[in-house]
């Protein structure tokens, strides 16, 4: 056995320096696995939106390293939000504020993955793409997290930027450049963001007040988040649609996009109409669970299109 | 603190881990060491596609 098998477990945990406790899992957690999947989806439906789309290993080593350079992203806004993670409930078991890890740690962490997922990607793609994932990651950590997310209402509106461009490194990684379909995907997920995280806040505002941070029903009152979450919805509902409208999504995507624009536009009415106890509290937790789903569904769509077309099926 | 001053300060067994400490730790090893592995894999696969298949065709 080891070196400890001499020492009795209480007098091992008195004298062992301060060596972390984290497992593997804490620092996939510091990745932020669920956001993660959500930039995977985005920034395929961004490769395949490519007229002639990258080889196949290319294409995985592409999503590999946008997806890291999210994770780190996540982990670096770990290590600088910890404070506040620590006082609000939804947060307070993340690896830092648990003291399972020392905030050192998240840093090197993030800062090594960022500069890896960076490399690979202008290795494997183009250096286009890597730049577009080097500022996502810049916009995210040094714009939204360290300046905007405590002075502003606006943090999540502006800071949504970051979140809304792996379409957009996608399509670079794939052809070099910009296109108009990538901008409309990141249309989407930038319209899409503040009735999301609104419908949450609306929910957690206590802790987010506790915390300190200025979100919009804290700074601004519930009634002015209620409206602005249904004009965004307003915007989205239609926007949503523009994929089969510009013709890079076929009519069942149109249709489909359609009905469920529509049923986020009613369910942020019901964030709107209903205001007060549990049945304001319920339309803002369907808003906020149908939202994930809305966005979810229209990319794989997307997705799902592009691939039946490429493998010759449609 | 001297580094002699340091040493006397030392507990008498050395650095001592927690059964914790040395299961996690043994855990993030294998992980790095996995992590790494595949990253050369992917690097030299990607240079293969990136070079194409008429690679050993050049002038010496």
């Amino acid at each position: 056995m080891s070196d400890a098998s001499y020492l009795d477990h209480a007098n091992a945990a008195r004298i062992a320096p301060r060596i972390a406790v984290a497992a593997p899992s804490d620092y996939f957690r510091l990745l932020k696995p669920r956001v993660m999947s959500l930039v995977v989806l985005t920034a395929l439906a961004g490769i395949l939106l490519a007229p002639v789309p990258p080889h196949p290993l290319i294409a995985f080593a592409a999503l590999l390293s946008i997806a890291v350079g999210a994770g780190a992203s996540g982990a670096l806004n770990m290590w600088y939000d910890a404070d506040i993670d620590a006082v609000m409930s939804r947060t307070a078991q993340r690896p830092i504020p648990a003291g399972r890890m020392e905030p050192e740690s998240a840093l090197a962490f993030g800062l090594v993955l960022s500069m890896l997922s960076v490399f690979t990607l202008g290795f494997a793609t183009n250096w286009l793409a890597a730049a577009l994932l080097a500022f996502t990651i810049f916009f995210y950590v040094a714009i939204y997290t360290m300046w905007l997310k405590r002075t502003t209402p606006q943090n999540i509106v502006i800071g949504g930027a970051a979140g809304a461009l792996p379409p957009m490194v996608g399509y670079a990684a794939a052809m070099g450049d910009v296109s108009l379909a990538s901008v409309v995907l990141f249309a989407i997920i930038f319209v899409w963001t503040p009735p999301h995280f609104w419908a949450l806040a609306l929910m957690k505002h206590d802790d987010y007040g506790r915390a300190g941070i200025p979100m919009m029903p804290n700074a601004r009152g519930t009634d002015r988040t209620r409206r602005e979450i249904l004009v965004y919805s307003i915007l989205l509902a239609p926007l949503g649609a523009a994929p089969w409208l510009m013709g890079f999504a076929s009519p069942v995507y149109g249709v489909i996009s359609i009905v469920a624009g529509a049923y986020l536009l009613w369910l942020a009415a019901q964030v709107y109409l209903k205001r007060e106890g549990d049945a304001a509290r319920r339309a803002s937790l369907r808003l906020f669970l149908f939202s994930i789903s809305y966005l979810f569904l229209l990319f794989l769509i997307i997705v799902g299109e592009r691939a039946l077309q490429l493998a010759g099926i449609v | 603190m001297s580094i002699e001053q340091q040493d006397k300060a030392a507990p008498p067994d050395g650095v001592v881990l927690t059964p914790e400490q040395e299961k996690n730790r043994r855990a993030r090893n294998i992980a790095i060491g996995i992590t790494v592995a595949l990253l050369a894999v992917l690097f030299y696969a990607v240079t293969l596609v990136k070079l194409g298949g008429a690679v050993a065709n050049r002038q010496i």
